[in-house]
C-alpha cells in the first residue's frame, strides 16, 4: 500500500512569530520547522508501512528552505518525496495550494494521503478536505486512530460531544490529530539514508498549473487588513499568606466575576 | 447585499446554538437563509426555530444518509442551492469538526474562496469582509473573497438576535447520496464532558484549567469541583492532557480549544506560548502556580504564588460560601 504524507513547514511556535502588512507569515523573525503534527501523520504512516508494507512518499509545498523539513521526514523513515516548489506559488492560499498538491498526487501512484488536521500556522484545516474533492476519493478527517484492512481505511474520529467510528473505502485522504501518535526521533542511520533518498521536485510549468492558480496575487482571498492585538500584561501577584483563596474569592466578587 | 446562506447545525430535533449565531452574522451581511440537511422530517421539526433565529427561507435536503455519510449531504444542498438560487452574497457554515469539511469541499466544488474560523463578519462597501484572529491571537485579520464568500464562523463568537415569531417558507430540494466514494460513520460515542452537565469548554462563560502540576488523575478532581462551584467548563493544559489526566477535548492552545471567556483560571499551569495561544483574548486570567517565575504570572490579571492543594479547597469554600449568603439575601 502506497502512502502519501503531507508536510508543511511552519514557524516554530516557541519562537516569535510575525505577519507582514500583507498578511503573510515573516519567515525572517522566525526559526521554521516541520509542523509537529506532520512528525505525527508520517510516523503513522511508518507504522501502517511496518504492517501492510509499500512506500511512504512526503509531499510538501513551500519554499527551497522547506527541503529541511522533507530531510526530517525521510529521517524518519520515509522512502521519497515530492517538493513543490516555484517562486510563482508564494502567498498561495488553501484552495490554490489543494490544486497544485492535487496536480502532484496525480503523478503518482498512492492508496492513502494522511494530512495533519491543522497547520499551526494557517489553522484552517481546509487542505486535505478540498484535496479530496479535487481528487474525488473519500475524506476522514480528525482521525485519532487509524487503520487500513481490504481496501478500507476505518479510525475514530474525534468530534464536539465525542467520537465516531468512520470508514472509507481506498483511496481516500485522511487528516489526523495529535493523539494518533507520538512521533519517534530519527536516528543518525535515517539521517545519513535521508541524504541518499530521491526528492523530485515540482514547479508551476511542470504541474501544468496555470498562472492564475497560483501566488498570492491571485489568491481567491485578500487580506485588507492586519493588526497587531495589544500583548497582555501582568496584574496583581500575591504569595499565598494562608488567605490568597478566600482574597481570590473576593477579587471575582469585586470583578462581579462570581 | 444578497442572499446569504446558513448551514444549519442540529442534532434532527433542535437547532445547536451556532445556528442562531450564523444566522445572527447573516442578518448583519444581508438576507438569512438557511440551508437544513437532514434525516427525514427534520425541516418540518426545525422550521419554527429557525424562523425564531431569522431564516427568512429554508432549503430543506431529506435523506436517509444525513447521518451516516460524513459531509457529502450537506455539501451537495448547498451546491444544489447555490447553482440554482440568484443573488447569493455569501455562504456561512460553523467552524466545527463536520462545517470545516463541508466548507473545504463546498469551495472546491464552487471554485470560491474560503475563509476560516472568523470571528466577525461585516458588509463593508458591498463586499463581505472576514474577521480572523491568527497566530494565537496575537494578530486580528479582515479579509474579503473574490467571488461567493465561503466563511466559517468559530462558534460562541457571534451575539445573537431576538427571537421573531416569523415562519421561513420552506423549499424542499432533492440530493441523491451515494455512501460509496464518502466517508461514513459506522457509530457514534458521546463522551463525558457533553454529558456532564458543565458548559461547554468553547463556547463557556468561565473556564477553570488545570495543568501538570495537578499531578494525577485522582487530583484533577479538585479542578472539576473548583469549576462546578464557579458555573465553569473544565480545561487542560496540554501535559496534562498527555498525562492522562483528562481527555484531549479538553485541551486548550494552539494545537486543542482556543477560548476567549470572562473568566480563565489557570491552575498548576506555566504559561507556556502554546498555552497562551488558546487563551489569551480571555477577558480576565486569574493563575495559581507554586513558581513565582512560571511564566503564566506575566499575562494573569490576578496571580496567586502557592501550593493549588492549600489554595483551590480555600477557594472552593469561599466561593460556595458567597454563593449561600446570596441565597440568604434574596
Ligand atoms: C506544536 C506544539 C503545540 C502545543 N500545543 C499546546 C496546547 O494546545 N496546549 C498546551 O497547553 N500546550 C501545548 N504545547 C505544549 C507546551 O509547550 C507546554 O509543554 C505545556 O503547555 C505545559 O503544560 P503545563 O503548564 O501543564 O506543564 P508544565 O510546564 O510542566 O507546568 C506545570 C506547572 O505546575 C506548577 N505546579 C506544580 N505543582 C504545583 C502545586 N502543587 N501548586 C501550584 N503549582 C504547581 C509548576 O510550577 C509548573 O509551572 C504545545 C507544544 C508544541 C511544540
Amino acid at each position: 500500500m502506497n502512502v502519501v504524507v503531507l508536510i508543511k513547514q511552519v514557524p516554530d511556535t516557541y519562537g516569535e512569530r510575525k505577519l507582514s502588512p500583507e498578511g503573510r507569515l515573516d519567515r525572517d523573525v522566525s526559526d521554521v520547522i516541520i509542523d509537529e503534527i506532520n512528525e505525527r501523520a508520517v510516523e503513522i504512516a511508518l507504522q501502517l508501512q511496518e504492517d501492510v508494507g509499500g512506500e511512504v512518499t512526503v509531499v510538501t509545498m513551500g519554499p527551497k528552505s522547506a527541503v529541511d523539513t522533507i530531510r526530517k521526514a525521510l529521517a524518519m523513515g520515509a522512502n521519497k518525496a515530492i517538493h513543490i516548489v516555484d517562486d510563482g506559488l508564494a502567498g498561495s492560499d488553501a484552495l490554490q495550494t489543494s490544486g497544485a498538491i492535487a496536480a502532484a498526487l496525480k503523478t503518482i501512484e498512492f492508496d492513502l494521503v494522511i494530512a495533519g488536521n491543522e497547520s499551526t500556522d494557517g489553522r484552517s484545516s481546509a487542505v486535505p478536505a478540498m484535496l479530496s474533492e479535487r481528487l474525488k476519493v473519500s475524506l476522514l478527517t480528525n482521525l485519532v486512530t487509524l487503520s487500513v484492512a481490504q481496501g478500507s481505511v476505518a479510525g475514530t474520529r474525534s468530534v464536539e460531544n465525542g467520537t465516531m467510528e468512520v470508514r472509507a473505502s481506498l483511496p481516500a485522504v485522511v487528516s489526523v490529530a495529535e493523539k494518533i501518535a507520538d512521533p519517534r526521533f530519527p536516528k543518525l542511520k535515517g539521517v545519513l539514508a535521508a541524504r541518499r533518498k530521491p526528492i523530485t521536485t515540482l514547479s508551476i510549468s511542470d504541474l501544468g498549473l496555470f498562472p492564475l492558480e497560483a501566488g498570492g496575487e491571485n489568491s481567491w482571498t485578500q487580506v485588507n487588513d492586519v493588526i497587531a492585538q495589544p500583548a497582555r500584561t501582568s496584574g496583581t501577584v500575591i504569595t499565598d499568606d494562608g488567605t490568597a483563596g478566600t482574597q481570590l474569592a473576593g477579587f471575582l466578587a469585586a470583578a462581579k466575576l462570581i | 447585499m444578497g442572499k446569504i446562506l446558513v448551514l444549519a447545525e442540529h442534532d434532527q430535533h433542535a437547532l445547536k446554538d451556532v445556528t442562531r449565531e450564523l444566522l445572527a452574522a447573516a442578518a448583519r451581511i444581508g438576507e438569512p437563509v438557511a440551508v437544513v440537511v437532514g434525516l427525514p422530517g427534520t425541516g418540518d421539526a426545525l422550521l419554527a426555530e429557525l424562523g425564531a433565529a431569522g431564516a427568512k427561507t429554508a432549503y430543506v435536503a431529506e435523506t436517509e444518509h444525513a447521518e451516516d455519510v460524513l459531509a457529502t449531504p450537506a455539501v451537495l444542498a448547498l451546491e444544489t442551492v447555490a447553482n440554482t438560487v440568484d443573488d447569493i452574497a455569501g455562504i456561512l457554515i460553523a467552524s466545527s469538526v463536520d462545517g470545516k469539511d463541508v466548507a473545504a469541499r463546498l469551495s472546491v466544488r464552487l471554485n470560491t474562496g474560503l475563509i476560516a474560523d472568523a470571528v466577525n463578519v461585516e458588509e463593508s462597501d458591498g463586499t463581505v469582509m472576514a474577521t480572523q484572529q491568527v497566530l494565537g491571537g496575537t494578530y486580528s485579520v479582515k479579509s474579503t473573497v473574490r467571488g461567493i464568500p465561503i466563511i466559517t464562523i468559530r462558534p460562541g463568537t457571534i451575539e445573537v438576535t431576538q427571537p421573531t415569531s416569523a415562519q421561513p417558507s420552506k423549499i424542499t430540494i432533492d440530493i441523491v447520496v451515494d455512501p460509496v466514494g464518502s466517508g461514513q460513520v459506522v457509530a457514534r460515542d458521546e463522551d463525558e464532558i457533553a454529558s456532564s452537565g458543565r458548559p461547554d469548554l468553547r463556547t463557556a462563560d468561565i473556564i477553570v484549567s488545570g495543568g501538570r502540576g495537578i499531578g494525577s488523575k485522582e487530583n484533577f478532581a479538585i479542578i472539576e469541583q473548583l469549576a462546578d462551584a464557579l458555573g465553569a467548563a473544565v480545561g487542560a493544559s496540554r501535559a496534562a492532557v498527555d498525562a492522562g489526566y483528562i481527555e484531549h477535548k479538553a485541551q486548550v492552545g494552539q494545537t486543542g480549544a482556543t477560548v476567549s471567556p470572562r473568566l480563565y483560571v489557570a491552575v498548576g499551569i506555566s504559561g507556556a506560548i502554546q498555552h497562551l495561544a488558546g487563551m489569551q483574548s480571555a477577558k480576565t486570567i486569574v493563575a495559581i502556580n507554586k513558581d513565582a517565575n512560571a511564566p503564566i504570572f506575566q499575562f494573569a490579571d490576578f496571580g496567586i504564588v502557592g501550593d493549588l492543594f492549600e489554595i483551590v479547597p480555600q477557594l472552593i469554600k469561599a466561593v460556595n460560601a458567597r454563593r449561600s449568603d446570596e441565597l440568604i439575601n434574596i
